[in-house]
This record gives C-alpha cells, sequence and structure tokens, in this order.
C-alpha cells in the first residue's frame, strides 16, 4: 500500500519536474544555424578550395609532383631570351610561360601537401566550401591566364628559337667541319 | 445556435448553414493551426527552428501540406477488404465530429442543446473505436491489425475512468446537460468547479482537492482515448509504423489526421466544461460592463476557444516531454491507478454533495 502511493506520487511528481524542463527549453533559443543564409565563419588554416594565384606561379611543377593523387597538371613553356615575364611578388624572375595549370578538384583529397613546396607561395587552400557541380568536368579548374592562341605563339616562338639556334648551331659546325685545323693530329675516336 | 442566427439573419436557409458549418470550420482550423503549432512547439522544446520557410514564420507550411496531400493519388493495397477500407475514415471522422454537435462554443453557439448532453459525446466518440478497428482489420497489414488491437484495448479501458469522473460531476452538478453545467459555473474563475463550484459553504472547500484529483484522472483518461503521446502506442511510430492508418493515404489519411485534432479539441472542451466553467469568462464580460449585451456571446465564444487551445497546447506541452507508455504500463495506470482513484474520488464526492 505505501509503495502503491508512492508509486502514484512519483509519477505526477516526474511529470511535473520533466514538464518544467520542456518549458525551460521552450524559451531557449533556437541552435539551429540557417546553413544558406547564416554562415560559420571558417577556421583560419580550413582546407578547403584550392586557388592558384597564377600571376605568381613560375612553373616550377613541385606542387603537381607533391600530389598524392596527381590531380595537379601543369604544363610549361620555356620563354625565349626577348620576353620580359616580370617578377612574382616576392621578387623571383620567371622563365617559363605556365600554359596550362589544371586542379582536378573532383580528384583532390584536401592534404594540402601542394600548398607546402611552393617557392612563391601562390597556391593556397581557401575559405569556399560550396562548388558542387552537376557535371563532373566542371570540377577541373583551370588557372592558365593564356588563351590558346597565346599559348600556340608562344610554342610557335620557341620552336622558331630553338630552330634558329639549331640553325646557328649546325652553321657554326659546318663553318667549324669548313676550316680544319691542319695543325692538331687526328684524334682517334674513344669507342 | 440555429435561433441564435435566425434573430441576427433572420433567414432559415443561412441559419441553417451556419449552424451545420460553424463546427466542421472549427474543426479544420483546429487541424489547420494544431499541425502547425504541434511541429513549432516540438521544435521550441527540442531548441530548434521549426517549420519557417513557407510564408511569415512558416504560417502556411499546413496549407501547403494540405495541397500536397490533395494532389495524391488514391493508392490502395492489394487483398484488402474495400468496404471497410473506405468507411473507416469516414467513421473515425463521424465520431469526432458528431461530439461537436452537443459542445456549447457559447450560451448561444451550440448545435443542439441536448439535455443528455456529455452522454452524448461520451457514447458517439465511441464509434472512433469501430473505425480504428475497421481500419485495422481491412488494411491487410499487420502494422495496422496491431496498432487497431492496441487501440481498442486502450480507448475501451481508458473509457472507465473517464466515465467515472464525468459520473462524478454529473452527481455533483445533478445534469447531464453541458449547458447547464456550464451555466452553474457562473463567470468568475472562483466558482468553476477545479475551485469547488459556485456554492459558497463548507462543501465547497471540501471539494477542492477531490476536483483537483477529478481533473487529473480525467485530463490523462481523455489524452489516453484520443491516442496522444504519451498513450500513443496504437500509432507508435517507431514500432508499428503508423499503427492503424499505415496503409491509408492522401484523403483518406487526412481524414484521420483530422479526426486526430477534432478529437483534441474536444477532449479539451470537454474539461474545460466540467472543471474549467466551459463558456464562462474567468473574469467578468465587457459587455456587462460596458453595457453591451450582445457582446456576451462572442465573448463567451472566446473564452471557450480560448480554454479548448490551452489544454490543446498542454496536450502537446506534455508529448514532447513524455517517453510512450508500453502497454501492460497502460493497462496498468489504467486498471491499478486511475480506476481506484475515480471510483474513491467518486464516492467522496457524493458524499461531500450530501452534506
Amino acid at each position: 500500500m505505501k509503495t502503491y502511493f508512492r508509486n502514484t506520487w512519483l509519477g505526477i511528481y516526474t511529470v511535473l519536474v520533466g514538464m518544467k524542463i520542456t518549458f525551460k527549453h521552450l524559451f531557449t533559443p533556437a541552435v539551429t544555424i540557417q546553413y544558406p543564409e547564416v554562415k560559420l565563419k571558417m577556421p583560419d588554416r580550413v582546407r578547403n578550395r584550392l586557388y592558384v594565384n597564377i600571376d605568381d606561379c613560375i612553373g616550377c611543377d613541385q606542387c603537381a609532383r607533391a600530389c598524392p593523387v596527381s590531380c595537379i597538371t601543369i604544363d610549361t613553356v620555356k620563354s625565349i631570351p626577348g620576353e620580359d615575364l616580370g617578377t612574382t611578388s616576392n621578387g623571383k624572375k620567371k622563365a617559363l610561360w605556365v600554359t596550362k595549370f589544371d586542379i582536378d578538384i573532383a580528384k583532390c583529397c584536401f592534404c594540402q601537401l601542394c600548398v607546402f613546396p611552393c617557392p612563391t607561395e601562390c597556391i593556397y587552400m581557401t575559405d569556399v566550401y560550396e562548388f558542387s557541380e552537376y557535371e563532373r568536368e566542371r570540377l577541373v579548374y583551370k588557372f592558365s591566364s593564356l588563351t590558346e592562341e597565346e599559348v600556340n605563339q608562344k610554342k610557335l616562338n620557341l620552336e622558331k628559337f630553338q630552330a634558329e639556334k639549331e640553325a646557328q648551331k649546325a652553321a657554326a659546325a659546318a663553318a667549324a667541319a669548313a676550316k680544319p685545323k691542319p695543325d692538331a693530329p687526328a684524334q682517334p675516336s674513344a669507342n | 445556435m440555429y435561433q441564435f442566427i435566425y434573430d441576427l439573419t433572420g433567414n432559415v436557409i443561412i441559419s441553417t448553414l451556419v449552424t451545420a458549418v460553424f463546427p466542421l470550420v472549427n474543426v479544420l482550423i483546429v487541424a489547420l493551426i494544431g499541425v502547425y503549432l504541434e511541429r513549432k512547439i516540438s521544435a521550441w522544446i527540442q531548441d530548434r527552428v521549426g517549420p519557417n520557410r513557407v510564408g511569415p514564420f512558416g504560417l502556411f507550411q499546413t496549407v501547403a501540406d494540405f495541397i500536397k496531400m490533395m494532389q495524391k493519388e488514391d493508392a490502395t493495397p492489394t487483398d484488402i477488404d474495400g468496404k471497410l477500407y473506405n468507411l473507416a475514415p469516414v467513421l473515425v471522422f463521424t465520431g469526432c465530429f458528431a461530439a461537436y454537435a452537443a459542445i456549447p462554443f457559447s450560451s448561444q453557439l451550440i448545435g443542439s442543446e441536448v439535455e443528455v448532453g456529455i452522454f452524448f459525446i461520451l457514447a458517439v466518440s465511441s464509434f472512433t473505436v469501430a473505425g480504428i478497428l475497421m481500419a485495422g482489420w481491412s488494411s491487410n497489414n499487420k502494422y495496422a491489425l496491431l496498432g487497431a488491437m492496441r487501440s481498442a484495448a486502450q480507448i475501451v479501458s481508458y473509457e472507465i475512468p473517464t466515465a467515472l469522473v464525468v459520473l462524478s460531476m454529473v452527481m455533483l452538478m445533478g445534469t447531464l446537460s453541458l449547458t447547464k453545467i456550464s451555466e452553474m459555473q457562473t463567470a468568475y474563475f472562483w466558482n468553476w468547479n477545479i475551485l469547488g463550484g459556485a456554492t459558497l459553504g463548507l462543501s465547497k472547500f471540501l471539494l477542492i482537492p477531490f476536483m483537483i484529483v477529478g481533473f487529473i484522472i480525467i485530463f490523462i483518461s481523455t489524452l489516453a482515448e484520443v491516442n496522444r503521446t504519451p498513450f500513443d502506442i496504437p500509432e507508435a511510430e517507431s514500432e508499428l509504423v503508423a499503427g492503424y492508418f499505415t496503409e491509408y493515404c492522401g484523403m483518406k489519411w487526412a481524414m484521420f489526421m483530422l479526426a486526430e485534432y477534432g478529437n483534441m479539441f474536444a477532449v479539451s472542451a470537454i474539461v474545460s466544461i466540467l472543471f474549467f466553467g466551459g463558456y464562462h469568462s474567468p473574469f467578468g464580460y465587457l459587455g456587462n460592463s460596458l453595457g453591451i449585451n450582445w457582446l456576451i456571446p462572442y465573448e463567451q465564444a472566446f473564452w471557450f476557444v480560448a480554454k479548448g487551445w490551452f489544454f490543446i497546447l498542454v496536450q502537446m506541452w506534455l508529448r514532447w516531454t513524455l517517453p510512450r507508455l508500453r502497454v501492460d504500463q497502460l493497462m496498468s495506470l489504467c486498471w491499478k491507478y486511475l480506476i481506484p482513484y475515480a471510483v474513491v474520488n467518486l464516492v467522496v464526492i457524493g458524499i461531500i454533495s450530501l452534506l
């Protein structure tokens, strides 16, 4: 009989305690962050979408080599002596045209290993994290600032330059061959 | 109510229509706002935001849901018992809606002033059990059948404490008519039955604790009768998918939901009539003090709806506080606790009313 009344009392009392707790929560502000409208501030060293400041890139290919999943593809074309490519922001002279700098962000594993080797600190992680796409091809980001025509032009220039150089070399060689040195004894072939 | 509208408009057709449609509109509004509030309150209690996309503060969420429900295909499973399957939602809704015929919204707004009002409501709302059993049986689904069986067991057993408390109140008031019960608790809150009724004397103060016990018993048992948490084992989502209306969709399902919210209001109305003065204002009437007599019925309707909504809110508050009872706990609460207390309460109130 004692437990019976005790049960009754406990039943009513515990329900009231529970109701008091939920009543308090009725007036606590919601903890929900309504995402598209409200965004949390990202931490400082957050790793999200990669970005390349192509003006500073010297085309050294170190990031592509560091990448464990090979998501960075870099093509470069040597500049010819007359061309001035300018300097990077930390004063390095650029010597290569970066004709292609593609990052396939779909492959990227956000390890940040590409960021550390960069001598000019031109590749880095940003805090942009909303970059879903409907087509996978659109996740390949092209950072090169050169147009296709320019790229072809650079290649042509280089080829011309190399051809000229080759021609010069050939001419020099031909000239050398045409003017044999009589004093020098004929060197026997080493092999 | 017919006479009231007839005096107002002087048109037979309009007054008949209004009399018939008014409770339906009330049920629809209760369901519309009830579903919205249910979701909002559950969200607030759980420190969430709740629906807030459709319209200002998500107010049109229920409307959007309703439009979605209207568009749904009326998919029926194979091997159902077609007649019972189609009849069940109608019957459940009828059981809920018929109760509104005898609920006095104010001294004028009452569908039918039956002398046996409370008895009529108790009898008619038992229709729901038949409807639920039909729905569960005809769906050809084990979950639905289990839910229906549980629901039948629950509603039938919880009708006993409800009836016992109602009986003690009827004994005290000496009438079954809901209008008269309301009229007897005249317009100030210290005249309400929960505070011992209108007659001043020793019995008033003796009655108060027993009235509170009676109120708690009838509140718990009516909560169980409308299948709401913590007594929602007939539709326990985590065990029975959706209970007896698992196989229903679209408008038929909507009728079950409508019946649930309609029942919530009806039950709150009964509790407020029996214990909280029905349609009477707790602080007297503006119409009386200003000398505008025609205002009083509208004020009464306002207070009645406000009291109904208060108890609906308490039901929702309880729903998001308590976990669901197990079947055996449910039965032991009813048979071992509520019924003995209700019987003792009945006897004591009887003795006091003889004093």
